[in-house]
């Protein structure tokens, strides 16, 4: 990298640190002002069930569009075109499963984790355990994503290129996340969330305006204008198979990546957790839809961005800049409004990495302190109040501190990837185990623990077989190969997404685990179970403080 | 179950209660009117979902004819991807306030007398 890149993509690094300084403040006071509140369980774990429809929606936004979205997608839209956007669409449609099947019934039966809906009816300390394993398996590789994608967008954006400056930043970015979480517990980190989501949306519809205004508000033109720039692939930008087109394997992966996308979401346990915050299933819906329609907006917007910045920055550019295709958005924001939009685009972008890794933090350490501490090993009978919160603050502690250690190991990996490993897993092990337990009378504790365990390992082990970690040819133009271990090669699976395979074999094992066992359901329970998802009786109260 | 797992929110109704609830004709109409609406549609658009998927993956050719100025048969379809989703989530909730909420909130209020 040469200096005049340098300058170009840094932009002013003090107005950037300045501008992100003013957030951090600002969502310290927020935090700090919120953590008042926050006595019990309830309060810590689900902000006391406060939080109204919009607002949630609002954070759900914050806790899903994450910097893979933002830089990611615009990035891959920008060098490879429509391939990129299909990345939206799965994530976009995936919601409809969240709304339809998951999102008001989890609310009406579960209390603050998705453990509480799985073991529901079944025996609890064998279901709770694997379903907390699995919910600390999956906020782990979408926490060590993010913390990555730190120390990248670094890079980018201040010009930091040591690796030890970068770990710095990655602690920073660590410690900031433990104090979030647990000063603020979930009402704080919703907060951060909601004025994340605020600040991104804004940020995007600002710079998606300005492009098109560049254009006479023509897409067709502005489409036009990233293709003549964009000469080594010229009209192919425009249409389907640019990045996964070129063989009949990479088609294959494509199809599996879809599946993984759009059955993941759904099984994010940190997304799950979110409908516990606010107060009645209704407002769990209205959550939903208020987040389908942010992201699904937000998602047009990136398609605008992303062809903007082919246009005006042209992909030789974007793929010389230190962050390669992640820099697409910051660089349109430099080439649109100069240092002082970088700036704020930038501050947006760090903004949206400390978010996300706080509301994974809290998922994680909610799972541990009360799925694992205060009903696997306490069985239910935590001696004081307290205890369990105090467990769970002292876990996002050791998460956060085990995230920055793994953050600093793994920078310079492929974010994109991690984020594909979190939503593979979270289609495997998590979605077959919820839409079994709600909808399927017959499910028992075998089948949970066949469709959890299975869909884990399976996920696990095709991707460790993957070309993703080891065997991929050298890239001629970095003279390595794109696996994540170079110089060995043990792979024997041929996708980088396992979701194909491991998908369809998680929801046969939850069924054969089911069948094969003599285990007879728990009709009562189910009773319980159904009645409670689907009338809201007895469901959880919000707090009234 | 312990204390801790499920707090006594108003009473919680005992076993009888929920199984009397599920096996009642109201609720198997409240079941009915859920699974009607959500099913097929998780199917519906599952499976537009998978269609777009397959061609954009298989049918480059006629993914990349052009309908207006540069605007192809890709992009129209991947928009009317975000149509579609929008157009779900809004007929879900006219039928979950219309169809499924005063019903549930009837038989919510019912169990939880019965319970008290």
């Amino acid at each position: 990298m040469n200096l005049a890149q340098t300058q170009t993509v840094a932009g002013s690094p003090l107005l950037n640190i300045g501008i992100f300084a003013a957030f951090v403040v600002i969502t310290l006071v927020v935090v700090f002002r919120a953590s008042k509140n926050t006595k019990s369980a309830a309060d810590y774990y689900a902000a006391g069930r406060a939080f109204t429809g919009p607002q949630n929606g609002i954070a759900i936004a914050g806790d899903y569009l994450s910097a893979a979205s933002f830089l990611g997608i615009a990035g891959a839209i920008a060098i490879n075109g429509y391939d990129g956007f299909m990345y939206s669409i799965g994530f976009l449609v995936a919601w409809l499963v969240a709304l339809l099947l998951v999102a008001e019934l989890l609310r009406n039966t579960g209390k603050y984790t998705m453990a509480d809906v799985l073991s529901f009816r079944m025996r609890q300390r064998p279901v709770r355990t694997a379903a907390a394993i699995s919910t600390l398996a999956v906020s782990f590789f979408y926490l060590l994503a993010q913390m990555a994608g730190a120390g990248g967008l670094i890079a980018l954006l201040l010009g930091v290129t040591d690796s030890w400056a970068q770990a710095g930043v990655i602690a920073i970015v660590g410690v900031l996340m433990i104090v979030y979480v647990l000063i603020g517990g979930m009402k704080g980190t919703t907060w951060v969330q909601i004025i994340k989501a605020v600040l991104l949306i804004t940020g995007a519809a600002v710079m998606t305006l300005w492009v098109l205004a560049q254009y006479g508000v023509n897409l067709s033109s502005l489409l036009g204008a990233a293709v003549e720039n964009s000469p080594k692939v010229g009209e192919k930008l425009l249409n389907p198979g640019l990045q996964y087109g070129k063989t009949g394997l990479t088609q294959l992966d494509f199809l599996s990546l879809g599946l993984a996308l759009v059955l993941g979401t759904a099984g994010l346990p940190h997304i799950l957790m979110r409908f516990y915050t606010v107060p009645t299933a209704k407002e769990a819906r209205r959550s939903v839809v208020w987040a389908i329609w942010l992201i699904g907006i937000f998602y047009l917007f990136t398609l605008v961005l992303g062809y903007g910045a082919a246009a005006l920055v042209g992909p030789d550019k974007i793929l010389a800049a230190p962050g390669k295709a992640n820099s697409a958005a910051p660089l349109l924001a430099f080439e649109l409004g100069g240092t002082l939009l970088l700036g704020l685009i930038a501050a947006v972008a760090f903004a949206t990495i400390l978010a996300v890794v706080a509301g994974l933090t809290i998922t994680a350490a909610a799972s541990f302190a009360h799925d694992i501490y205060a009903n696997v090993i306490k069985k239910g009978e935590v001696e004081d109040k307290d205890a369990e919160v105090r467990v769970a603050r002292r876990t996002a502690v050791v998460i956060g501190i085990l995230s920055i250690l793994g953050g600093i190991l793994a920078n310079g990996q492929n974010i994109a990837f991690l984020v594909a490993l979190a939503f593979a897993v979270a289609a495997s092990a998590n979605l077959p185990t919820i839409l079994y337990s709600l909808f399927w009378k017959r499910f028992n504790t075998s089948g949970a623990l066949w469709s959890i365990y299975g869909g884990l390992t399976i996920t696990v082990v095709l991707i460790v077989f993957s070309p993703v970690v080891s065997g991929k040819p050298v890239n001629p133009a970095t003279g390595k190969s794109d696996s994540m271990l170079n110089g060995v090669d043990f792979h024997w699976f041929p996708l980088d997404n396992p979701g194909l395979v491991s998908i369809p074999l998680s929801f046969l094992l939850g069924y054969l685990g089911t069948v094969l066992s003599k285990e007879k359901a728990n009709e009562a329970k189910y009773a319980e179970m159904e009645v409670r998802a689907l009338t809201g009786a007895g469901a959880e109260k919000a707090i009234d403080h | 179950m312990s204390s801790t797992e499920r707090p006594v929110s108003g009473g919680a109704p005992d076993q009888e209660v929920w199984a009397t609830m599920q096996a009642s004709p109201e609720f198997g109409d409240l079941r009915r009117r859920l699974r009607r609406f959500v099913f097929p549609m998780t199917v519906l658009f599952l499976g537009w979902y998978l269609l777009y998927v397959i061609l954009a993956d298989y049918a480059h050719g006629f993914m990349s004819i052009k309908v207006v100025g540069n605007i192809n048969v890709g992009l129209v379809l991947g928009l009317l991807q975000f149509v579609s989703t929008f157009l779900i989530t809004t007929l879900y909730v006219r039928h979950a306030n219309k169809n499924l909420d005063p019903l549930a909130e009837d038989l919510r209020r019912r169990v939880e007398k019965e319970d008290a």
